[in-house]
């Protein structure tokens, strides 16, 4: 499933790199703690947080995430949404907390026991 | 009544004859060991005062914020709390860096927070802002190099 | 549902509050920093992380969250054990990251907290 669609079911608002929603994505990481985001998180993943400020695009550049869907209506700092259009990172908002959003996305990427 | 040495806190014990309940509690900056056991003891504290379940969760919630504010940013701090039949009230004054905006530190997300604080699952920016939401009244004052005022107030409906 | 069916939905173990299984709990939220716990997490709800240390045991009593589901295989320090034994708060741990147990209480009809606390940061 792509970027797109998932943001097109969940109301997102796309605030950075929409040249990018193609991208495809393979599972999920919801966390706010950088450390545990780098050591545990996948490639291919959405990445779910609250955090805003600009590591965020670079932990999601490293560990090749799909992008990064910020909750809580949290808009991402100004030098993040510049690191993000610059590295090409989808960066997404959902009015949604944590808990709600990756409910809907672990069911809409059909993850199974 | 409240185990205090169980708490492990210092109380000031002060005149109680126009408030329900009056009592000082002291804080060390730098201790998260005991960053929390502040709020812990003031709601237990309200509860058994019997008062309104919300006023007994605000008031802890704001204790909180204020009580890691003091642990993560300043040397020492106090921090008082009031009961009378019309309101809860806190005051919280610290011996700090005190802060240079007020106005800044009161919007949601502005953090001075250093990595470490952070990986303890602080510094998101929401402290001052989670006290405004969560009480009637919220005043602060502030002189840098000094130390930081706040009074709090939560209406007992 | 009960804490019970939680524990199942994800292959628990229990830590502490064996003898709470029986609690009715509608609500998670789900977080690593502590400030949005206290902004959105309603009384009563499960509390999601991957945080192992007492503030999250002192919050989960400052709150009234019903029980704290440690993620990742994650346990509680020992003072935190301590501290929840104490404040008499359940703590379970699964093995699955956070992404996954929101995932698999969510299909089974647990909600999140929604409303933030009411705004108003315009008086003084």
């Amino acid at each position: 499933m792509d970027i797109e669609t998932i943001a097109k079911k969940l109301n997102l608002k796309v605030s950075s790199a929409s040249d990018r929603l193609k991208n495809n994505v393979t599972g999920g990481y919801t966390g706010d703690l950088l450390s545990d985001v780098m050591a545990n998180s996948h490639e291919g993943d959405l990445w779910i947080t609250r955090q805003v400020h600009q590591n965020i695009v670079a932990v999601a550049t490293l560990k090749e995430h799909a992008g990064i869907i910020l909750v809580n209506s949290c808009e991402p700092a100004k030098d993040t949404l510049e690191k993000a259009i610059q590295e090409k990172v989808p960066i997404l908002i959902s009015d949604l907390p944590a808990f709600e959003l990756t409910g809907a996305i672990y069911n809409l990427l059909g993850k199974k026991d | 009544m409240v185990a205090w040495n169980k708490l492990k806190i210092t109380v000031h014990t002060a005149e109680t004859e126009n408030y329900l309940y009056t009592n000082s509690f002291d804080i060390e900056g730098g201790n998260f060991n005991k960053a929390g056991t502040i709020a812990t003891g003031i709601k237990s504290i309200l509860k058994e005062l019997g008062l309104p379940n919300d006023v007994v969760r605000k008031s802890a919630i704001v204790s909180y914020e204020a009580e890691i504010n003091i642990v993560s940013y300043a040397r020492k701090g106090i921090v008082t709390l009031t009961v009378t039949s019309k309101n809860v009230e806190i005051d919280v004054t610290d011996e700090g860096p005190g802060i240079p905006d007020v106005e800044l530190a009161r919007k949601q997300g502005y953090s001075t927070a250093n990595q470490q604080i952070r990986e303890m699952g602080f510094g998101a920016g929401m402290g001052l802002y989670n006290i405004d939401c969560y009480s009637d009244k919220f005043d602060i004052s502030s002189e840098v190099n000094k130390g930081t005022f706040l009074k709090i107030i939560i209406n007992i409906p | 549902m009960k804490l019970r069916e939680v524990k199942e939905i994800l292959n628990a173990d229990v830590i502490v509050g064996e003898e709470k299984l029986e609690m009715e709990v509608k609500t998670a939220f789900g977080a690593d920093l502590m400030s949005d716990v206290l902004a959105f997490a309603k009384a009563g709800s499960l509390l999601l992380t991957g945080l192992t240390n007492t503030q999250v045991i002192r919050i989960a009593n400052v709150l009234d969250i019903a029980a704290i589901i440690l993620v990742r295989g994650k346990k509680p320090q020992t003072e935190s054990l301590a501290l929840a034994k104490e404040l008499q708060i359940p703590i379970l741990t699964t093995k699955y990251i956070l992404f996954e147990t929101a995932g698999r209480l969510y299909a089974k009809g647990i909600v999140g907290c929604l409303e933030q606390v009411e705004d108003h940061s315009a008086h003084s």
